[in-house]
């Protein structure tokens, strides 16, 4: 089988490339870009005039459900609304149930996720077993089994030497550890950012110290044991200042930040909007903007959905009683792209940290277009208009704090091992 | 932000926080409060205002005095009352919540006067109710409770003429009280003249300067020409959870006693939302002393639990009538 994609503006961050060509793919694979292969003949062809086309995006860090939360969401559906995303690479969590702790487990997801076939799946390990912060996971069969990195979801550990430990085990190895930074003292019962707004609907807050000293912490034993680790959500503007001097070091460290810490803040909750319930909580509007600035200045380098796909009853109560949560994959293009409204980051720049960035932090092929690679393919149209309607989500999960926003970019048509996954009606 | 406590003519359809509300509206609650306040002193306190209407006291959390006053208010405006007090742990979850509230419905009621240990519940009950229902918050967690700020400025404005001329004082637990949080906007939009709270920084909320007040931790310093001091309830379970050493320090640093309160201007008033702890927050010479107006506060409760219920009501009529 040999496609075609013809007439698109080609957005490859990993060669700079931004311009108009041509892309020829052959199976799963693509053989050429720019001049036709001799020989060549297209049995399909791809009009992408007025389009971008980039390389299928790279969200890192989804959470699916499956397993374990099924009645919620299911890869098979939750891959088919990363593909309506543009998404064709995707990181889990470990916090399934049962976790990803166990090589078993890993190939359970794997497994779902090959018979779904819409995109890759990929699966980060427990760091300890049972997520609970006491013993190490058996990090090489985890690694064996088809795990990509190691974190302990949204459990911080508490015990420093645990932690220590864990990070010397893995940087013997050479596998990258993956930090959701929270001190669980500070953080304990809150529900929104420790501020204005706590003040005024009553909520418990979470100070900014609740993430900052745990990232802090996180630093000062990532330098002693020189394990190579990328921290996931950023929600203040003080932790992009400590991820930058520490990149500055010359630790090995990256970061990320969902993509709607970059568009919202606390009074977004307005009153009591579970809907914005989000852990990491929103945060003031000048931490919005330092999240913004450090993308900017690429401190933090990929974007990412933290995607969590709630049923209604969840979301359906008093505020705190509320259960913490996006759905986030078929925003995550939509919200990483308005930022070009605003002029906050370039188009080049925007793609790279949904592409060629994460690819390049989580050590995966993928998020280019070269020879040879796999034909994973985004195709985007900037010239659309319409309003964000979370009830027509094709995630089981219309928990979205966007709804009545208006986007004016949206993919047409995805393409995962070179087939046509996705394709708007 | 919209404000789902009106109606499209601006009348009071919930009330659920003081927040958003104007002042002729508070005006309004107290002036109506004045009237049903007469009502008291008469051999027949009823008034067939709410014949035929039903209330429900839906309280999720305990409470005898709140209660009490709001069955009272309604009996007296010959409504219907029903009081159901329903544990939180049967109700853990939104939906059962919800469940709980549609059943009601069912049976047409036409108030819900809701009681509930978290923050936003009465906003959560008023945005999910049928729009025939009425609901009005007797206390949702740390949020607002805003029948109790309206007792507390008609208890005000009997003893002081004017608002802005006043120096108003909060002390204590400003953190987690709904008390406190709904004085605030009551009083802001009075229009006083400076509203000060006072109390170790645990029990501030961080960011209380945005809802418009002057921060004091020193008692001497805060109560300095003050002319109404309002006192707040420390619940005992304050000294976990190292917000305070203990009871005595605290009283030590923040009870209201004769020696601090002579620190105020010599007319001012003393307040507490009550249920009172002796010698924690307050002393007992004070409470019970020619300053206090604690039991005043309660009685009033009534006629402006009243007024509340009177007003929301006739909005509700509005609407049905335009049905």
């Amino acid at each position: 089988m040999n496609l075609q994609i013809i007439n698109g503006r080609v957005i490859n961050p990993a060669s700079q490339l931004d311009a108009q060509q041509d892309i020829f793919i052959s199976d799963e694979k693509i053989i050429a870009i720019g001049e036709q292969p001799i020989g060549f003949h297209a049995d399909e062809s791809i009009d992408a005039s007025g389009l971008i086309v980039c390389p299928g995006l790279i969200d890192m860090s989804a959470r699916l459900r499956e397993s374990g939360q099924e009645h919620e969401a299911t890869i098979d559906n939750e891959t088919r609304a990363a593909v309506a995303g543009g998404i064709t690479s995707l990181c889990v969590p470990p916090d399934t149930d049962p976790l990803i702790d166990t090589p078993a487990a890993v190939e359970l997801i794997e497994e779902r996720a090959k018979k779904a076939g819409r995109a890759m799946v990929y699966p980060i390990g427990s760091l300890t077993q049972k997520l609970d912060g006491q013993l190490l996971t058996e990090m090489v069969a985890l690694k064996t089994a088809g795990c990509i990195g190691f974190s302990n979801g949204r459990r911080p550990i508490e015990n420093s030497l645990v932690l220590r430990r864990a990070m010397e085990y893995a940087a013997g190895l050479d596998l990258t550890i993956y930090i959701h930074a929270a001190d669980p003292w500070l953080q304990a019962q809150g529900c929104v950012h420790e501020g204005a707004v706590s003040a005024r609907l009553g909520l418990t807050g979470i100070p900014e110290a609740a993430e900052t000293i745990a990232l802090s912490r996180d630093l000062l034993l990532i330098e002693k044991t020189g394990v190579s680790a990328h921290f996931h959500n950023l929600s203040c503007g003080k932790s992009v200042e400590l991820i930058q001097s520490a990149q500055e070091k010359g630790l090995n460290v990256t970061a990320d930040v969902s993509a709607h810490h970059l568009h919202l803040s606390e009074h977004d909750i307005g009153n009591y909007d579970s809907f914005s319930h989000v852990i990491p909580p929103l945060r003031s509007i000048r931490d919005r903007d330092q999240l913004q600035q450090g993308l900017r200045d690429g401190v933090i380098s990929a974007i990412c959905s933290n995607h969590k796909p709630l049923d209604n009853d969840a979301k359906l109560g008093p505020f705190a009683e509320t259960t913490a949560g996006i759905s986030g994959l078929e925003t995550l293009l939509p919200l990483t792209l308005k930022l070009l409204d605003d002029d906050e980051i370039t188009l080049q720049q925007a793609i790279a940290c949904l592409t060629y960035n994460p690819a390049t932090i989580l050590g995966i092929e993928g998020g280019q277009l070269k020879v040879g690679a796999q034909a994973d393919i985004c195709i985007i149209d900037l010239n659309a208009h319409y309003e964000c309607q979370p009830h027509n989500f094709i995630s089981a999960g219309k928990n979205s704090p966007f709804s009545g926003w208006l986007f004016n970019n949206q993919v047409t048509q995805t393409l995962f091992k070179g087939k046509t996954v996705f394709l708007k009606g | 932000m919209t404000n789902n406590q009106l109606t499209e003519n601006g009348h009071l359809r919930h009330f659920l926080t003081i927040e958003g509300l104007k002042r002729p509206l508070l005006t309004e609650i107290m002036d109506h409060a004045e009237q049903y306040s007469s009502l008291s002193h008469r051999q027949v306190k009823k008034v067939p205002l709410l014949r035929g209407k039903t209330i429900v006291n839906l309280f999720f959390e305990n409470s005898t005095r709140t209660r009490t006053t709001f069955e009272l208010a309604a009996k007296r405006l010959s409504a219907d009352v029903i009081n159901l007090n329903i544990s939180t742990s049967a109700t853990s979850k939104g939906e059962s919540l919800l469940d709980t509230l549609h059943n009601l419905e069912s049976m047409h009621c036409d108030m819900f006067v809701v009681r509930h240990n978290q923050s936003g519940a009465a906003e959560f009950i008023a945005q999910h109710v049928a729009p025939h229902i009425s609901v009005i918050n007797a206390g949702d967690g740390c949020h607002a409770h805003p029948t109790q700020a309206m007792l507390d400025m008609f208890t005000i404005r009997r003893h002081k003429q004017h608002f802005p001329d006043l120096r108003v004082a909060i002390i204590g637990d400003i953190l987690h009280s709904r008390v406190a949080r709904s004085q605030i906007h009551a009083l802001s939009t009075l229009g006083v003249g400076e509203i000060r709270v006072i109390g170790p920084k645990t029990l501030l909320p961080s960011d209380c300067k945005t809802l418009g007040v002057h921060v004091y931790h020193d008692m001497e310093a805060g109560l300095k020409d003050v002319d109404v001091i309002i006192t707040l309830r420390l619940q005992h379970e304050r000294m976990e959870g190292a917000l305070l050493p203990s009871a005595r320090e605290y009283f030590q640093c923040y009870g209201l006693t004769d020696d601090k309160l002579s620190i105020a201007n010599p007319d001012a008033i003393v307040m507490h939302p009550g249920p009172i702890n002796r010698g924690v927050e307050i002393a007992s010479s004070v409470a019970d002393g020619p300053q206090s107006v604690i039991l005043e506060q309660v009685t009033h409760g009534i006629a402006v639990r009243m007024a509340v219920m009177s007003i929301a009501l006739g909005a509700q009529s509005e609407i049905e009538a335009q049905s």
